[in-house]
């Protein structure tokens, strides 16, 4: 029977959640790398027991961490991420040139072909490959020196390249998305790259269609259609479906177009999930009632998922890489609050259950599905 | 001989407990002496000083014999009682909230 293993990253640690088919019941174990912050733990789909984590610390910086043995036991590996060349500036909150600094990576994306080779999307922003285990780390530097990254701004959270989407049907295609910058994409594997962002409209911009600038929160794909592309922006659900050379808003009968996680039915493409959120200053759900949204139809027609959430009193923030969804039939849908309770859904929204509720705040989730 | 106690996270990523103690060749400075550390424990590698910058974290401190050392240089020798043993260099995570 098949199993799921949910790796939760949180402020002061991992946390690998375990249930059999059903997702019923569960095993916790952590947490680990306790008292440091956890900013993504995933797997790779090539070796399931191969799993990477991003371990960070106001104090004492940067650790990446590597389990063989699907997260029982974990050495670190290479933690130098070290800009190409000379690395110029980008605009700092004042609008003054500022250079380029390492603060810590926000996402890890395992290749689906090698366990070996990952990318590290990493504050400031910029993208990171190791082919050798996470011994040693590149930058992908044309994504910096396309031209516009000069010009790139931090977001309120810092200047992070946080979601990395990996086209399953062309290996020369990827796509990012950046904090303040907006969404790109390389079609000939991470050397050259070019700005997707026409159709996004930025209130927050002088120019509200710049080509460069929008807050980009998260990306999701379906893998059977690695064209089509969603979007949860600053404000606003967008969707491509031409490699983001076009969006269009599909934000439809949301009650509120803010917040952070996009994703999408690991069995339908054509069904999206958001978190609602209040707005950009009011970080909670609207009226203290946590809602996932469902849209069938991709996008415009959504519908509240509400069963077994927390319907008064609930002002927990979803952050951006804090969802995700499992292969089984039906769908598994998970996400970690910034309250530390991981909600988990074995019917694809439909009903959902806290697996944790006392978690320290979720950063990430993750889902393996294993044999 | 120069003894020194790490923080209990970077003891955690160390796997070790307790002291450590290493010799140092030639002047025992910081920057000796946090090269030593590196070595042997590679893990610590950027978490006492920046990769890039070769500059002490931000909330990374030296205290030894009732003193804060982490302002002075890193070629700059160590106090004679840390140098011969006799006190150990403490690596402090500084009081930072979270």
């Amino acid at each position: 029977m098949s199993r799921v293993r949910v790796l939760v990253g949180t402020r002061k640690g991992a946390f690998v959640l375990s249930s059999d088919g059903k997702r019923e019941t569960w095993d916790v174990s952590g947490p680990h790398f306790a008292g440091w912050e956890i900013y993504h733990v995933k797997g790779s789909p090539a070796d399931p027991n191969r799993l990477y984590a991003s371990q960070t610390s106001g104090w004492f910086g940067q650790v990446i961490q590597r389990s063989d043995d699907g997260g029982a036991t974990w050495n670190p590996v290479g933690n130098t991420f070290a800009y190409d060349g000379i690395p110029g500036t980008h605009q700092w909150y004042d609008g003054t040139p500022h250079p380029w600094e390492f603060a810590r990576v926000w996402h890890l994306e395992p290749s689906p072909a090698d366990p070996d080779t990952v990318f590290a999307g990493v504050e400031d922003a910029a993208l990171f490959k190791t082919t050798d285990g996470g011994a040693s780390w590149n930058e992908l530097s044309g994504l910096r020196r396309h031209g516009s990254g000069p010009h790139w701004q931090p977001g309120a959270g810092g200047m992070c390249l946080h979601t990395i989407l990996l086209d399953p049907k062309d290996p020369e295609r990827m796509f990012v998305a950046i904090s303040a910058a907006g969404a790109f994409r390389s079609d000939d594997a991470g050397a050259t790259w070019k700005p997707i962002n026409k159709g996004l409209r930025s209130a927050q911009l002088p120019d509200e269609d710049a080509e460069v600038g929008h807050c980009v929160h998260n990306l999701a794909m379906h893998p059977s259609r690695p064209s089509t592309l969603f979007m949860q922006k600053h404000w606003d659900v967008m969707r491509s479906d031409d490699a983001g050379e076009n969006w269009r808003e599909i934000s439809g009968n949301l009650p509120t177009d803010f917040g952070f996680p996009i994703d999408v039915h690991a069995h339908e493409p054509e069904t999206v999930y958001v978190v609602p959120i209040k707005s950009d200053s009011e970080h909670f759900p609207l009226d203290g009632k946590l809602q996932v949204y469902r849209s069938r139809t991709g996008g415009d027609e959504w519908e509240a998922l509400t069963k077994g959430l927390p319907q008064q009193n609930c002002y927990v923030n979803v952050l951006r890489d804090a969802m995700a969804v499992d292969t089984l039939d039906a769908c598994g849908i998970y996400f970690g609050t910034t309250g530390g309770q991981v909600y988990a859904s074995n019917d694809a929204g439909d009903s959902w259950n806290a697996i944790v509720r006392d978690l320290p705040p979720v950063l990430s989730v993750e889902v393996q599905t294993l044999p | 001989m120069i003894r020194v106690v790490l923080p209990a996270h970077l003891r955690t990523l160390a796997r070790v407990e307790g002291e450590q103690r290493f010799e140092i060749a030639g002047t025992a400075s910081l920057g000796a002496l946090i090269d030593a550390i590196e070595a042997r424990y590679p893990m610590l590698r950027g978490t006492i000083r920046d990769q890039a910058t070769g500059k002490r974290r931000a909330f990374v401190r030296f205290f030894a014999c009732e003193r804060d050392l982490s302002h002075q240089p890193h070629d700059a020798p160590l106090p004679d009682a840390v140098a011969t043993g006799a006190e150990p260099l403490l690596v402090v995570g500084a009081m930072a909230g979270g």
